[in-house]
């Protein structure tokens, strides 16, 4: 009788669990369904205008920085990408600026030399510890408000202009022929790519070295030129020129942008330093002493000993302050940056009135980058583990 | 950003939790909580502006003081809330306020399509141009590549697109969303002119560093009917807003005052008699006490009154009646009958 005895599906661990994850599912979708559709109704029963319709409404509004085409006949939709783009923009250059006074600060911590290591120190507490949106202040109003008016700008070689309305560079302009010095380019970085490699392979193999920096160098920078020669390629610039109040052509860069991301690249640069240090400081004295005494010169330690161990400490803790400069960006409203939040959660959400899904895309925007910032340091960081052999 | 962020929270809780529920009427609620909760400027001279005591005064406080000396009897009972041109509707629609005189304008989009109300115009504006001195320019028109202070998520910005393009002038927009950013940016000189509707540029301009240095040009761009808002599907309570400012304008037209109003009450005039809820069908209608427009005039005066005093001639902005005078002084201010 035991054989007979019946197998109930949900005797069976693997079945139940299955079944429950279904339920939990199934409950969730429905839960935010009920939740969206009660939204919806509720919505129009008060008289606001739901959907996503109004993106390819006339937006009528300008854009100060817009890095694709824009002008008040575009759409609300184009307003979208328009924000994204210069988040994008402030958060990418705050990344690598930031990165890199975080590790000259961090690294200068550590100085033997002992005034290098307290200005570090002071740098650090002064810039760690003020709110982020008084430093944005400062840098805006306070620091902006030395500059020049455009008549008295302050000009290098009469090509550059600087003055209280931005930062004035002329603009290249890539005459009939200059596609072949662009692939010529590329061409030169991925043949470099390809070198650093081989020579990689070799040193391991015969222990030979190979001067990669000086032949890439050489590579990136010689076959364009030869080439720029050679296609008879013409370049020439758009050199910004003050006409009635203000410079025109050439390329602004308008203050918003530049006391934003000054101020994101010194706090976090801040925050990073400590996190270099703090990364440094894990590695094991013993391990640089073992290291000099094979007779290593001191930067081949740093580089072939310390910042390889160090990086397992740095990579999680910096993925969280990319995150978060990314995310401090979104106060660039208060200086009238034309960020996401700005544009997009600020302008086009009130010309609308379609709150939620403008919250909601612009939420959504942030996520996916949070989550691909993650996910790239995740990589990253796998990739930098110590490979135990 | 936050605040807006908890604004929209709150408005798809309210409308979660609403479902099925009728809504709460206003007028109950704001009784039964004892005071009105007005949403105004951030400061604004002359329309909204608290002094150094935390005491607002202004046209469109004014407007929030008559709500209440309607609705409550007391003129006083008021909790303002300073709300920037962002913030503002989504503390209307989450319920944050129970009317909005912040110098709002009156536009189709807004009306039919946030799930509000205008009441009526409280002031008619206009869109003006604030510039420096030192430009020498006289008339919009010779603005062309000039770098514009606003503040976002107004009809200010859309405006500014519309002229520009139209005059085919180029124009560089620096957008900010407070009002205070907005001045300091245009003081620094980041901009070459500050835009907004003409009446606040004569306030504004009082807060510069240097006001002898800065002119508002003749030109204005817009119609800016600004007015009180609620939120739509409350009718009682939109008709509390819309005939406490009603009964203002009605008041100076038939002469009465906050000075002579008690006087007036013994008036042989029906249309006074009326007015004041002696006879007629007083406060039936809207639910109040009859006597909710003597309260009004008693407490914060007729419309002329309030106009002179924070704005007109009584005030540091001297700005002329103009449109704002009655229909019978060449104005298009017009109160219909209270009858
Ligand atoms: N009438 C305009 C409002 C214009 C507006 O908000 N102007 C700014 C002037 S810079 C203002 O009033 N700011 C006051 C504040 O934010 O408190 C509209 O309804 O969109």
């Amino acid at each position: 009788m035991s054989n007979s005895k019946k197998q109930f599906w949900w005797n069976n661990a693997q079945h139940r669990s299955l079944f429950f994850q279904v339920l939990l599912v199934a409950l969730l979708v429905g839960f935010f369904w009920f939740i969206g559709s009660n939204t919806l109704t509720n919505l129009e029963r008060r008289g606001i205008s739901t959907g996503f319709g109004f993106l390819s409404q006339v937006s009528g509004f300008g854009i100060i920085q817009h890095l694709i085409p824009f002008d008040e006949t575009y759409t609300f939709g184009r307003t979208f990408l328009v924000g994204l783009l210069n988040t994008l923009l402030v958060s990418a250059v705050g990344i690598v600026f930031a990165t890199i006074i975080g590790v000259v600060v961090g690294v200068a911590r550590l100085s033997n030399n002992w005034l290098i290591a307290k200005l570090a120190m002071v740098y650090i507490e002064i810039f760690r510890n003020i709110p982020l949106l008084l430093q944005m202040f400062f840098w805006y109003f306070a620091v902006l408000r030395t500059l020049p008016a455009p008549k008295q700008s302050w000009s290098a070689g009469d090509v550059i202009f600087l003055n209280i309305r931005g930062l004035y560079l002329p603009e290249p302009i890539f005459g009939p022929g200059f596609n072949f010095v662009f692939w010529a380019l590329g061409l030169a970085i991925v043949t470099t790519l390809f070198i650093s490699r081989w020579a990689k392979l070799r040193q391991e193999q015969t222990g030979k070295q190979f001067k990669t920096m000086t032949v890439g160098a050489g590579l990136i920078f010689g076959l364009p030129t030869i080439v720029f020669f050679l296609a008879d390629a013409s370049l020439s610039w758009n050199v910004p020129a003050l006409k009635g109040f203000n410079f025109r052509g050439g390329i602004t860069i308008i203050p918003e942008f530049t006391a934003l991301l000054t101020a994101l690249s010194i706090y976090t640069g801040a925050f990073i330093a400590e996190v270099v240090r703090s990364g440094i400081m894990a590695v094991n004295s013993g391990q640089t002493e073992a290291a000099s005494a094979l007779g290593l010169h001191k930067n081949r330690i740093l580089k072939l000993v310390v910042i390889p161990q160090a990086m397992r400490v740095i990579i999680p803790q910096l993925t969280s302050q990319y995150l978060n400069l990314v995310k401090n960006s979104s106060l660039a409203t208060a200086i009238g940056y034309p960020d996401l939040v700005a544009v997009f959660a600020g302008t086009t959400l009130n010309q609308t009135g379609q709150a939620i899904e403008v919250i909601a895309m612009t939420m959504g925007v942030y996520l996916f980058l949070s989550l691909s910032i993650s996910a790239f340091m995740n990589w990253y960081n796998k990739k930098m583990m110590l490979v135990e052999r | 950003m936050r605040k807006i962020t908890w604004s929209i929270v709150a408005v798809v809780v309210a409308l979660f939790i609403s479902a099925g529920l009728a809504q709460a009427s206003t007028k109950d609620e704001v009784q039964k909580r004892g005071y009105l909760q007005c949403g105004v400027s951030t400061g604004l001279p002359g329309f909204s502006n608290p002094d150094e005591k935390g005491t607002w005064t202004g046209l469109d406080v004014d407007v929030c003081k008559a709500i209440a000396a309607a609705t409550l009897g007391d003129a006083t009972k008021i909790k303002y809330v300073p709300l920037n041109a962002k913030e503002r509707f989504t503390a209307l629609q989450s319920g944050e306020i129970d009317a909005l005189v912040r110098g709002t304008t009156w536009t189709l989009t807004r009306d039919s399509s946030l799930g509000l109300n205008f009441t009526g115009v409280n002031y008619y504006d206009g869109q003006g141009f604030l510039v420096s001195k030192k430009l020498g320019v006289k008339s919009a028109l010779e603005l062309d590549g000039a770098a514009v202070c606003i503040q976002g998520g107004t009809t200010t910005e859309l405006n500014l697109a519309d002229y520009f393009k139209e005059k085919k002038m180029e124009y560089k927009p620096v957008v900010f969303d407070t009002h205070d950013a907005t001045a300091k940016a245009f003081d620094n000189g980041r901009c070459d002119v500050l835009t907004s509707d003409q009446s606040q540029l004569y306030g504004l301009r009082t807060h510069l560093s240097k006001p002898a240095d800065a002119i508002v040009l003749p030109e204005v761009i817009s119609k800016e009917p600004l007015g009180p808002v609620v939120r739509q599907g409350d009718d009682a309570w939109f008709n509390i807003v819309k005939w406490a400012l009603n009964a203002m304008i009605e008041a100076e037209e038939m002469g009465v005052t906050q000075a002579n109003v008690d006087e007036m009450k013994k008036s042989k005039n029906p249309g006074v008699r009326r007015l004041l809820g002696v006879d007629g069908i007083g406060g039936k209608g809207l639910g109040l006490n009859d006597d909710w427009a003597y309260q009004i005039i008693k407490q914060v005066g007729n419309y002329g009154e309030i106009f002179e005093r924070n704005v007109g001639k009584g005030s540091p902005l001297q700005i002329e009646r103009g449109l704002n005078a009655l229909w019978s002084k060449g104005g298009i201010m017009y109160a219909p009958p209270l009858r």
